[in-house]
């Protein structure tokens, strides 16, 4: 009888617990479609009385007398995001091939501390460190080296910390995706007569090509929606930025900027999650894609 | 330009590259201490903001580092319960249907790489959507959703280091899969969960644009889940967007109190990693 019992007990606990795993994966795989349903919803209000055409394409931002451009904050987030990118990706596929293929083992045992730190540092850290060395940087230094007199506070200063902010997410994935390829085929190149070079040119680095291009579309798209450090550094002046040394005005920023103000005017409410809205899809379009791009990659 | 000239120019690069990263964490850490650790002092890590603090007086931190360390508990330990179970899941009882598995590992890692202030906004509209105030509460479930994708990856990315054989064992002598999962799974990547939580905790101790919309900020130190909540990295925000020097400094000091923490958590968690090996 006992026995029995038992059985049933932990038959009971079992199907307790596969129960509780099922409910916390299916709310989890639920959360992003309601987080989608809802950042709709909010700025349906918005494009129901602007087209969206106008929305994205005007550069006329005055939330008060109901013009809502984006242009600015978007050709903002772009020249940010695509300027962090030029800066980190070369300095990231050179460490990746340098720890892998030249380093000896001490180095690597120093950098995957250095890495995992850097990743761990928080962004209004970064954001504090731009302020105390990149901005008085670009406005003692470079600004006048091209003879411009700037304030600092410019996009340069947001991608330069951007850049530095996504180098160890990108670094980490590099690395392991130029160790996935396979020994033989540089061993056959190298028997070919090849040069160690030649063949981390010819063969390592285009063997992984399509895994170093996906990691630098999430690179890029963790440059897109990061926030606080960008939004400490770069100024904030809505206006379309036709230079590096000027301030700029990214999406997140105006998301985080105008929290406070925006219950009182609906339709200001409604262009923020409208900006949140295309921050997701954005975010969202480049990662399916990239690691889309990794899985295809992993399987031939 | 021939081969040995350019094998030798792009080895300099490299090099380069690499002093290039360990110069900049030594600088950020460097350039962070040296301009807060003058200013921190023992009253600014054991009191709360008094009258008169935003304009240099009197006061400390003590709200934000309490606030912080309730809310990153909070969220860990909720994103722990909710993220454990899937990745065990995911390995014990899904382990047959490959697919599906990796389906499931691609919406996380997709997730993963959401920004936080997306989950802020989204965290806004339900707490109007429930009619609750900026709270402790709300704060932890926003900065949990965030943090679960990656408990979950975490941890399912030691899970799957278990040798397959071990769960084809125990099933053949008559365990159940939640016996399997939670007695020998779990205890077998004992470590790679210990390094899951402190990865999750860290990032939600220096999250802030999650907080910004549902933690609020108040200068004293919550005695209910209800009640807004002070955050580190916000404390760090406000006090530096102040014309006041004296408030610049503190915002530099609080700043040396939040790296002081990660690094602690870093490093805890290298340690308990390299055990493993």
């Amino acid at each position: 009888m006992k026995h029995i019992r038992l059985t049933r007990y932990r038959k009971w606990r079992n199907v307790f617990h596969q129960s509780w795993m099922m409910i916390a994966l299916l709310a989890m795989l639920f959360i992003p479609l309601v987080l989608v349903a809802g950042l709709i919803m909010k700025s349906m209000l918005l494009l129901e009385n602007h087209p969206l055409f106008e929305l994205l394409f005007s550069s006329d931002w005055s939330p008060l007398s109901s013009r809502f451009g984006f242009l600015p904050f978007i050709v903002s987030s772009l020249w940010i995001t695509i300027l962090s990118l030029l800066i980190s990706a070369p300095v990231c596929l050179l460490t990746a091939i340098h720890l892998t293929q030249y380093a000896k083992r001490w180095v690597l045992r120093i950098m995957h501390p250095v890495i995992d730190i850097l990743a761990g540092i928080p962004s209004v850290i970064f954001g504090v460190w731009g302020i105390l060395v990149i901005v008085p940087f670009i406005s003692h230094q470079l600004g006048p080296l091209f003879g411009k007199s700037v304030s600092g506070y410019s996009i340069l200063a947001g991608a330069f910390v951007l850049s530095i902010m996504i180098i160890p997410f990108m670094l980490n994935m590099l690395i392991e995706l130029i160790k996935a390829v396979p020994n033989e085929l540089q061993e056959a190149s190298l028997s070919l007569g090849a040069s160690k070079w030649q063949t981390i040119k010819l063969v390592v680095v285009r063997k992984a090509l399509p895994g170093i291009v996906s990691s630098f579309g999430l690179g890029m798209s963790r440059a897109f929606g990061e926030t606080i450090a960008v939004l400490m550094v770069v100024g904030n002046v809505t206006r379309i930025p036709t230079g590096v040394f000027q301030p700029g005005y990214p999406l997140p920023a105006l998301i985080a900027n105008n929290y406070g103000e925006m219950l009182s005017i609906p339709l200001y409410d409604s262009a923020l999650m409208l900006a949140a809205l295309i921050l997701f899809l954005v975010v969202l379009m480049f990662n399916v894609f990239s690691r889309f791009l990794i899985l295809k990659a992993e399987t031939h | 330009m021939n081969t040995k000239t350019e094998e030798k120019f792009f080895r300099m690069l490299m090099f380069l590259s690499t002093i290039f990263i360990v110069g900049v964490l030594l600088l950020i850490v460097v350039s962070v201490l040296y301009k807060g650790l003058p200013s921190l002092s023992f009253t600014m890590l054991t009191s709360i903001p008094k009258g008169g603090f935003y304009f240099g007086e009197e006061g400390g931190i003590l709200n934000a580092i309490i606030g912080s360390i309730y809310l990153s508990l909070g969220a860990t330990f909720l994103a722990f319960i909710i993220g454990w179970p899937i990745a065990l899941y995911m390995n014990v009882y899904l382990v047959k249907h490959h697919t599906l598995v990796n389906a499931i590992r691609f919406v996380f890692d997709v997730l993963w790489g959401v920004p936080s202030i997306v989950y802020g906004a989204f965290g806004f509209i339900l707490m109007v959507f429930l009619g609750v105030r900026a709270s402790l509460l709300a704060g932890i479930i926003t900065v949990s959703l965030f943090i679960v994708p990656i408990m979950v990856r975490a941890i399912d990315e030691s899970l799957k280091s278990v040798p397959r054989g071990l769960l084809e064992s125990a099933l053949s002598l008559g365990s159940t899969r939640s016996e399997i999962s939670y007695r020998i799974f779990s205890r077998e990547a004992f470590q790679g969960i210990i390094t899951a939580i402190l990865l999750s905790f860290g990032r939600a101790i220096g999250d802030a644009a999650s907080v910004l919309f549902t933690t609020g900020y108040t200068d004293r130190i919550p005695t209910s889940l209800m009640e807004p909540s002070a955050t580190l990295p916000l404390s760090i925000f406000f006090q530096l967007s102040s014309p006041i020097e004296a408030v610049q400094d503190r915002a530099y000091a609080s700043a040396t109190v939040l790296i002081s923490m990660v690094l602690v958590i870093s490093l805890l968690s290298r340690f308990i990693g390299n055990r493993r090996n």
